[in-house]
């Protein structure tokens, strides 16, 4: 597991080197389109943290999980996880905001941020990618589209629990 | 969509917490959450700055030096049998967006998606509603695959994390898997309508 990342790098920097590309100039090129997305996040990271911070010093978070954790208790979901699984289909920065969120209060390292972080990797911002892909075309129902992305995207975090609790991954 | 029901979801998320605030008694805890989580922000983005700029360095590399085109290559067979009947200019679009999101280059994605999502419209006979194919390039856009989640390690650097990256495998399974299942609910979802004309 921890020759991955290595590996990865070790394989983009030879196959280019290989190629007599420009490495040390690409890479820096790449990381200054870095700071343009630090850029990108930074706005709604201040509204969906503070929100969420608000939200738990309020009690409204513990009333909201305390409704939902039965059921989600039952599928084995560390109720922690769940602000993300509501957020992660309509948000990218809300649910980059709301892991943040997760990994701070309840550890990198921890099962609840180590799920949190699998579903935010294995799964996408399904409605707004409806919305911006549908926007091009000249379709009016999109009923037919919804059923096949929520399929996928329930599968996404079945899957995500699978592979932390039963595979050990 | 996105930003018309995040202004809902926020709208919301600030006002119940004020009310349930002035309810409980904690008005003073969560006017200071106000100021800790915008702290809070600001923290996170300078954590991620480092980590972040590295992997969009190295991503870069990897589109400079043909990596990101020989997966184009490499895709184009299995793209004619998930797009029956698609055009070579819609195969073309769709291969860019599946491998910028491979590569993890979501801004790179998006557009070449969506000039995928036109091409196909143009294909679409009953244009009211999304033929399969346009379903089917939704789907393998929201179970996306990302090889490296460049963003989320950082993230999980940031927060402290003993091996950020240790979580790579379970994406790859979790992602496999939801893949599977979106393009066969929307092969499933083909063979069904066909049987209604």
């Amino acid at each position: 597991m921890r020759y991955i990342t290595p590996a990865i790098i070790a394989a983009i920097v030879a196959l280019a080197l290989i190629r007599k590309k420009a490495v040390y100039g690409d890479f820096t090129d790449g990381a200054r389109g870095g700071l343009g997305l630090l850029a990108d996040i930074f706005p709604p990271l201040v509204a969906i943290l503070t929100a969420v911070s608000m939200l738990r010093a309020s009690g409204a978070m513990d009333i909201l999980l305390d409704l939902i954790s039965p059921a989600t208790d039952m599928l084995g979901i560390p109720s922690g996880a769940l602000p993300l699984i509501l957020i992660r289909p309509f948000s990218g920065s809300g649910s980059i905001g709301v892991l943040t969120d997760i990994l701070s209060r309840y550890g990198a390292d921890s099962f609840t941020g180590r799920l949190a972080s699998v579903i935010s990797g294995s799964t996408e911002t399904t409605f707004y990618c409806l919305a911006v892909y549908l926007s091009k075309t000249r379709v009016k129902d999109i009923r037919r589209a919804i059923p096949c992305a929520v399929i996928g995207d329930l599968a996404g975090i079945a899957a995500s629990l699978i592979a932390l609790r039963y595979l050990g991954l | 969509m996105g930003v018309v029901s995040l202004n809902y979801i926020w709208g919301a998320m600030m006002l119940i917490s004020i009310v349930c605030a002035v309810m409980t008694g904690r008005v003073d805890e969560t006017v200071n959450a106000v100021f800790d989580g915008a702290k809070g922000a600001a923290d996170t983005v300078l954590a991620l700055a480092g980590g972040m700029c590295f992997w969009t360095g190295l991503m870069k590399i990897a589109e400079r030096s043909g990596i990101s085109a020989f997966i184009a290559r490499a895709i184009s067979p299995l793209l004619r049998r998930l797009f029956p009947h698609s055009g070579e200019a819609a195969r073309e679009h769709i291969a860019m967006n599946l491998t910028a999101n491979l590569l993890g280059m979501g801004n790179a994605a998006t557009p070449a998606g969506m000039l995928a999502a036109e091409a196909l419209d143009r294909e679409n006979p009953a244009p009211e509603k999304p033929s399969i194919n346009i379903c089917m390039l939704i789907v393998l856009n929201t179970t996306a695959f990302q090889l490296v989640p460049t963003t989320l390690i950082a993230l999980r650097s940031a927060a402290g994390a003993a091996d950020a990256a240790s979580v790579i495998l379970p994406i790859w399974f979790a992602s496999a898997v939801s893949v599977t299942a979106g393009v066969i609910s929307v092969k499933i979802m083909g063979r069904l309508i066909k049987c209604d004309t």
